[in-house]
């Protein structure tokens, strides 16, 4: 029964090797999908290349996917398993903010590091300039934590949300990636289309 | 690799293996094909771990610990640091996600190795200097740092795992993290085509 670790399978020496195995993988399939380039990246607020929506989206549906049948067929406690706390004001704000940020540096977070590890430049100075950003907010907690801390509604899901069961949701989500898999590549073929990062240079 | 290899055996310069590497970067993979390989990894991240991934849970650890050296008082006395110290010899960065993102670098690099797409350089739109493409980088990821923290989690931490365990607020985050990116692209138009 999963998971192995929240039920006591291996201890917290093995978790951490578990952690670098996982973010390898993770760091290999970003770089694949062209994740450590900024430019690629950045078509997606451009319309000209929608990989990031594509590759975050096959993502989520694949894990969700597994996540379900795991649970149906009795081979994982869905109760075990970490879902993000929710709180509202403050995620709404702070994912305006970080879009602000993701336009303006064309990477995010984790990507960062891809394009870091890759040579590019501009990764080096988005970490540093997360690393100055994290150290702003830590230092200005204290002023605004009673907004950070604002309605806040635990690991708060959309089934319970919406009122509907596990499955219906799960198939909803489907459904609406594959909308939104067909209107990206819509919208890829009517975009006006400047100069794609290709990576052949020379 | 195979044709550096084969370049290195005929006594090829290293310049002109560079210029070899480069030429012959491989296409990406489909952001499809990506996208379930990251599916694959996050499920199988929830089914060993019972957690999902993430990234700037990392870089404030990294803050923690900096802040922890230079003033530890300063540090234990601040409620967002204190959720980082951690007990033990590591501190804060023997933190699972500061691991994770390690193999995150690791996992690139090979990436783009094998891939021939390591590259010393600045991605940046054609009509901007690379000095303005880093200044741009260093503000983007500043918002973010800050974005990221009042959120609770970034891109991979809320957008994927929370996505993927169908967490109310991560939707959201995900929702509004489009629309202020769709928002100010407009303007940074020039920065990218």
């Amino acid at each position: 029964m999963a998971p192995f670790y929240e039920l006591g399978r291996f201890g917290d020496g093995m978790s951490l090797v578990v952690a670098v195995l996982l973010g390898i993988a993770f760091g290999w399939f970003l770089e694949r999908g062209g994740m450590g380039n900024a430019r690629k990246l950045a078509g997606q607020f451009y319309f000209t290349d929608l990989s990031v929506l594509k590759l975050m989206f096959s993502a989520i549906l694949t894990a969700m996917l597994g996540l379900f049948w795991l649970t149906w067929a009795g081979l994982l406690d869905l109760s075990r398993i970490y879902v993000p706390e929710t709180f509202l004001a403050p995620q709404i704000v702070g994912g305006l903010v970080f879009g602000v940020g993701f336009a303006t540096g064309g990477l995010c977070p984790g990507t960062s590091c891809v394009a870091a590890a890759t040579g590019r430049k501009d990764g080096w100075a988005l970490i540093a300039g997360m690393l100055v950003g994290v150290f702003v907010f830590g230092e200005a907690f204290p002023a605004i934590s009673v907004f950070a801390d604002s309605t806040a509604r635990g690991a708060w899901t959309l089934p319970q949300a919406l009122g509907l069961s596990y499955g219906v949701v799960v198939g909803i989500i489907v459904a609406a990636a594959l909308g939104v898999f067909a209107g990206a590549e819509w919208l890829e073929r009517h975009a006006e289309r400047p100069a794609q990062p290709t990576d052949v240079t020379v | 690799m195979s044709t550096i290899a084969a370049g290195n055996a005929l006594g090829a310069t290293t310049a002109e293996i560079r210029v070899r590497a480069r030429r012959e970067a491989a296409p990406y993979t489909s952001p499809y094909l990506a996208g379930v390989g990251i599916g694959i990894v996050l499920l199988l991240s929830f089914v060993l771990m019972g957690r999902g991934l993430g990234a700037s849970g990392a870089f404030s650890s990294v803050v923690t610990a900096t802040v922890q050296a230079a003033a530890p008082g300063h540090a234990a006395g601040n409620a967002f640091y204190a959720r980082y110290l951690v007990d033990g010899a590591a501190g804060p960065l023997g933190d699972w996600l500061v691991f994770e993102v390690l193999g995150v670098l690791i996992g690139g690099l090979t990436s783009g190795l094998l891939a021939g797409r390591l590259r010393w350089t600045t991605e940046r739109g054609p009509a901007i200097t690379d000095r303005r493409r880093l200044v741009n980088a260093f503000a983007g990821g500043a918002a973010m740092g800050i974005g990221a923290k009042l959120a609770r989690g970034c891109t991979s931490g809320l957008g994927l795992t929370g996505g993927a365990t169908l967490s109310v607020g991560s939707w959201l985050f995900v929702v509004a993290a489009f629309a202020g990116a769709y928002a100010v692209a407009p303007l940074l138009r020039k920065a990218w085509q």
